[in-house]
Order: C-alpha cells, then structure tokens, then sequence
C-alpha cells in the first residue's frame, strides 16, 4: 500500500491541499480569481491609508485601522459561527473586555494606582504587549467559562446564552462607577510598545494590520490541521465526529475560545485606537454588527471578515454622512447578500469556495 | 470462535409504558457476522443505541472485549474499537470521502488538539485512511465530495469510516437499506471478507443478506429475543415465522 495519493484523473488532489474542496478544474479556475480579489482587498487596505497618511489625511488612516479593528473581531467571531458552527451572539463581551482591559491598565499606570493589592499585587501597564496578553488570556478564561455552560446547548438557546452572557458583563460594566460607568473611560495616552512610537497614525494602523495579517494566518493554518478537521466535521455532523471517536464538545470549547481570544485583541486595538472605552464596546448592538459583518462578508470565508468590515464601515461612512437613518440601507443590503449571495460578499467577488 | 467481543447482558429499557428492550442478552464473537432481525417497531434502534452510546439501559450492561462501556459516551466506545454505521447515511457531505474516513483515523492516532501540521499531507492520516478505502473497494473515489457518490458507494464509505478506527467490533445498522440487488450484492461480498478480522453485529432487513452472511442471528420480537440460532434453525423455527417471516410466506 503506498499508492495513498490520489491517483484519478478526474479528481487530483487540489492544488490549495485540502481534500474538502471538489474537483481540481472547478478550484483551479476560482483559485486564480480568489487569490487576486483576496490580493487586492490586503493590498488596498496596506496601500490607500500608507497614501493617505502621507498625502496628510490622518482621518483615513484613523479610518483604515477602524476597519482593519473590526476586521479583526470578526475574524475571531467567523472562527466560532463560520468553522465552527456556533453562533455567538455574544462576542461584543470579548471585544469589550479587551477594551476594558487597555483602557483599566492605562488607567492605573496614568494614575499610578494599582490594579489590585490582593491577594496579588497587580499594577496598571501602559505597555501594548503586556495589555495584548492580558487581552488574549483574559478574554480566552472568559470564553472558557462561557462556552463550557453555553456549548452544552444548541441553536437558538446558543444563540440566546452567549447573548445573556454578554448583556449580563455589560450592566456590570455599565454600573461599575470605578472606570467610569455608563459614561466610560478616556484613556489619555496611548499605550505604548518599545522602540516604536504608537501615537503615530500610520504606526497604529501598521500594528493593527499585522494583527488582522496574523489572525488570518492563524485561521487557515488552524483550519488546515488536524483540530481544523474535527472542527469542520464537528460543524457539519457532529454524530459522525463521536462516532469516529472524538468527541465534539471539547473540540468547540478550544475553538470558541481562540475565537475569543481573537475578538478580544481586537478590542483592546479599538480602545487604543479611540483613546475611550465605554459600555457601548460589550453592547449587544455590537455584537450584531460583527454577526452582519460576517455574513455580508461570507460565513466561513477566510477574507469574508475583512471585505464585510470594509462593506459596513464604508457604508456607515458615506450613507451615515447623508442619512441617520443609514442603517436601512444596510438592511436592504443585508437582505440582498442573504437572499441572493448566500457567500457573501467574497462568494461573490471570488467564487465559491466549500460545496455546501 | 469462543472469543466474547461484545457482549450485552440483560438489558431493559423503558419508555413510558414502552417496554422497548426487555432482558436482552447478546454475544458477538470473534469472526463471526451475528444479524439481528425484527419486525418493524421491535426495538432495534433502541438496541442499536444502547450498545452504541445514544442510550443508556435502565438496567443490564454492555462490555466490549471485557471493558463495560455501558456509562460510555460514543466516542469513548468508538476509540476502545467500537465501529459503527448507521442506518440512515451521516457522513459529511461536502467533504471528500477521504476527509470523512480520515476522521477516524485521527481520532486513533491522538487527541485531534493538533493545531499546527496540514493534514493535507499528513502520511499518518492519509495512508490507513486510504487503506480501509481499498477494502471497501472505493479508493478511486477517495478525492471526490460525498455529495457526488451514489447510494451504494457511501454505504461502503460508511463502512470504511468504521474500519478506519481499526475496530475490535463493527455495528452495521441496515447498510442494506436502499441498495438495489447489485449494490446489496457487492457490499454482502464485502462484509463476508471483512468478518474474518471484524466480527459483525448486523441488524438488517434484507433477508437474502442476512441468511447469506450470519453465522448466527437472534430474531428480536417487542424488545424480547424470541430466537436464536443459525440461519437453518431460524427459518424453521415457528414463532419467527409467525412473528417476521409470515409476512413474507404465508
């Protein structure tokens, strides 16, 4: 036995490597468009903002790196809703606490107040990395927690629990006068990284692009391995994921909170990015917001997140300029990627990508 | 042929007023294909899932080559060797036939909590999962999406699924079910080269099958096993004329 690889003429191994994709001619041919609009999309939100910023229009770097923020969170939702088939309607919990946590930690070492006394001695950072890993892990043990109890359901209640989840983390936030309450909290100065000046709007929107560039490497490289396989089968029969003997639920325990970890970063980028943190980031509003950017941008889609942030931010831009009522034309647009775009924007630009 | 590799003992279950297993003791033994036939509403999915892990028995216990898997949960049994199919088809459609085997060699080799290496390329996956494809005889449709194979074929995907978690007893509800005469007549070919490695617990309904490949079969009747025996034994046994077959000859 060692002619394992697939032999057939008709059905070659596709060229990407994943056996999940069907026949190699249907790939080959949306392999070249889809990589040149996934080209494209990175290559105008690198280059537009490097452009702006030295043409002197700060605003649309600050703009550039909103999108690329939001991009970002949505990367970590479309791990739980697009791979993993968990819709959370929960994720502004991440994104906010992420948030809290820059914008608590730059308090307390504007402030020079420690965080807490007891029974650790924790001070406030105004360091970007130590921010980011107590971003990252911080938001990961909350995910641990809430996806240990809401994973035990399905459908609806999922959807419903992880929404309970986060709403309850926003009254908190909401009533917890410490960090400003319902008003919120400025953070007066950026929080720093060595060596390089984070105050500076192209330098930001840098970091945060690396950022998003590496959650997405993440993503597919994760999606590709073998937990990535599980995942996959976990999403589209679970019965057949125990029945091959692995047990579904731990599988979509680590990822919901990978996906949280990722949604979290991203928080604690937008309340530096903003200098202010408040309620609003753990709203549930939010949390729709990052569920409409997914599906405008393809459900499970690896570039879906980055062409649907761009979609809703550009919209909210120019139609929210003319209109308060923007919100409408969302709608309709929302609609139309529903009705007659069931992939999403990227189904649309680049073709489709799974069989399904 | 005295080797016990999944045996039940004295199983109840109860739904309701439903006695739907009622003191159900059953061995399968090493290399030999036992059916188990029944009318329709006799309680077979309700056995089936409680020798599989859907369900748990009010009472009684289910071992699997000495181990008691009764409190076990699916996938538990299904890494201690406990290979299945169902009777409806659930594998994942959109994937390739060689994704949905793979699955079960992954879940032999280690946890799955591997997060860095492709298995696009990974020889550790690939080959055993091609190598229970090739008993099955499919392996020149291992690339192509299940969505593309006929009924037939992935009746055989499921069975090669089971084969990949190298299992110590196979459970095939119904692979018949839906095959026409051709189809049911490879796959009965296959199952009678497979019986030598796997023993096999097959509850089906096509009897032309059942009669060709048991060595034994227990005939289940309103959640009791009224019959037992071989395939000569159980024809002329009167009861499971009347219970099952006097439908058919009468």
């Amino acid at each position: 036995m060692t002619n394992y690889t697939p032999v057939s003429k008709k059905t070659p191994m596709p060229s990407q490597g994943t056996a999940e994709v069907a026949p190699a001619t249907q790939v080959d041919s949306h392999f070249g468009r889809k990589g040149i609009v996934q080209m494209i999309l990175l290559g105008l939100l690198l280059l537009l903002p490097i452009a702006a910023y030295f043409l002197g229009h700060l605003y649309y770097v600050n703009l550039a790196s909103r999108i690329t923020i939001i991009a970002m969170a949505a990367v970590g939702l479309n791990l739980a809703i697009g791979y993993g088939g968990m819709v959370s309607f929960g994720h502004a919990a991440y994104f906010g606490l992420g948030g809290y946590i820059a914008g608590i930690s730059a308090y307390h070492a504007f402030d020079m107040t420690p965080f807490m006394t007891w029974p650790f001695n924790v001070p406030g950072s105004d360091s970007l990395l130590v921010v980011w890993l107590a971003a990252i892990v911080l938001c990961g043990l909350l995910a641990l927690a809430i996806g240990a109890i809401s994973l035990r359901t399905t459908g609806v209640y999922f959807i419903m629990i992880t929404l309970a989840f986060a709403q309850m983390i926003y009254y908190f936030a909401n009533s917890w006068p410490t960090y400003g309450g319902e008003d919120g909290l400025p953070i007066y100065l950026r929080n720093s990284l060595p060596i390089v000046d984070t105050t500076n709007a192209l330098t930001y929107f840098l970091i945060c692009f690396t950022g998003l560039v590496l959650a997405m490497a993440i993503t597919s490289r994760l999606m590709k391995s073998r937990f990535g396989a599980a995942l996959t089968m976990a999403r589209l029969n679970d019965v057949r994921l125990a029945t091959a003997g692995i047990s579904p639920y731990p599988i979509r325990l680590v990822a919901f909170v990978i996906s949280a970890a990722i949604t979290g970063l991203a928080g604690a980028l937008y309340a530096d990015l903003n200098g202010f943190i408040s309620p609003t980031m753990l709203s549930w509003h939010f949390s729709g917001e990052l569920m409409v950017i997914v599906i405008l941008g393809g459900v499970g889609r690896l570039y879906g997140p980055l062409a649907g942030a761009i979609l809703f931010v550009m919209m909210e831009m120019l139609l929210g300029g003319i209109t308060e009522y923007w919100q409408l034309f969302l709608g309709l647009v929302l609609l139309g990627v529903v009705l007659f775009a069931k992939h999403g924007v990227m189904g649309w630009l680049a073709g489709r990508e799974r069989n399904e | 042929m005295s080797d016990v590799i999944l045996s039940l003992q004295h199983l109840h279950k109860r739904f309701g007023a439903l006695q739907a297993t009622h003191d159900v003791s059953l061995e399968l033994h090493q290399g030999e294909i036992h059916a188990l036939i029944g009318p329709n509403g006799a309680g077979k999915s309700t056995l089936i899932g409680q020798i599989a892990g859907n369900l748990r028995p009010d009472e009684g216990s289910v071992f699997l080559a000495g181990t008691e898997i009764t409190q076990m949960s699916i996938a538990q049994r299904a890494r201690l060797g406990l290979g299945r199919s169902f009777q409806v088809s659930s594998l994942a459609e959109p994937l390739s036939v060689m994704r949905n085997v793979m699955m079960g060699v992954q879940a032999l080799q280690s946890h799955s909590f591997r997060f860095w290496k492709p298995i696009a390329r990974d020889k550790a996956l690939l080959e055993p999962a091609y190598e229970a494809l090739e008993r099955m005889q499919l392996s020149h449709r291992a690339w192509t999406p299940v969505s593309e194979l006929s009924h037939g074929e992935r009746r055989q995907v499921e069975v090669a699924c089971a084969l990949a978690l190298k299992p110590r007893a196979l459970l095939l509800d119904e692979p018949m079910a839906g095959l026409g005469p051709e189809g049911s007549a490879k796959l009965t070919e296959l199952l009678e080269a497979l019986k030598h490695e796997v023993p096999i617990l097959l509850i089906e309904h096509d009897m032309e099958a059942v009669f060709r490949l048991a060595d034994r079969i227990s005939v289940l009747v309103s959640g009791s096993v009224i019959a037992h025996g071989d395939s000569h034994a159980i024809k002329q046994d009167p009861r499971v004329r009347e219970a099952y077959l006097g439908n058919d000859d009468a």
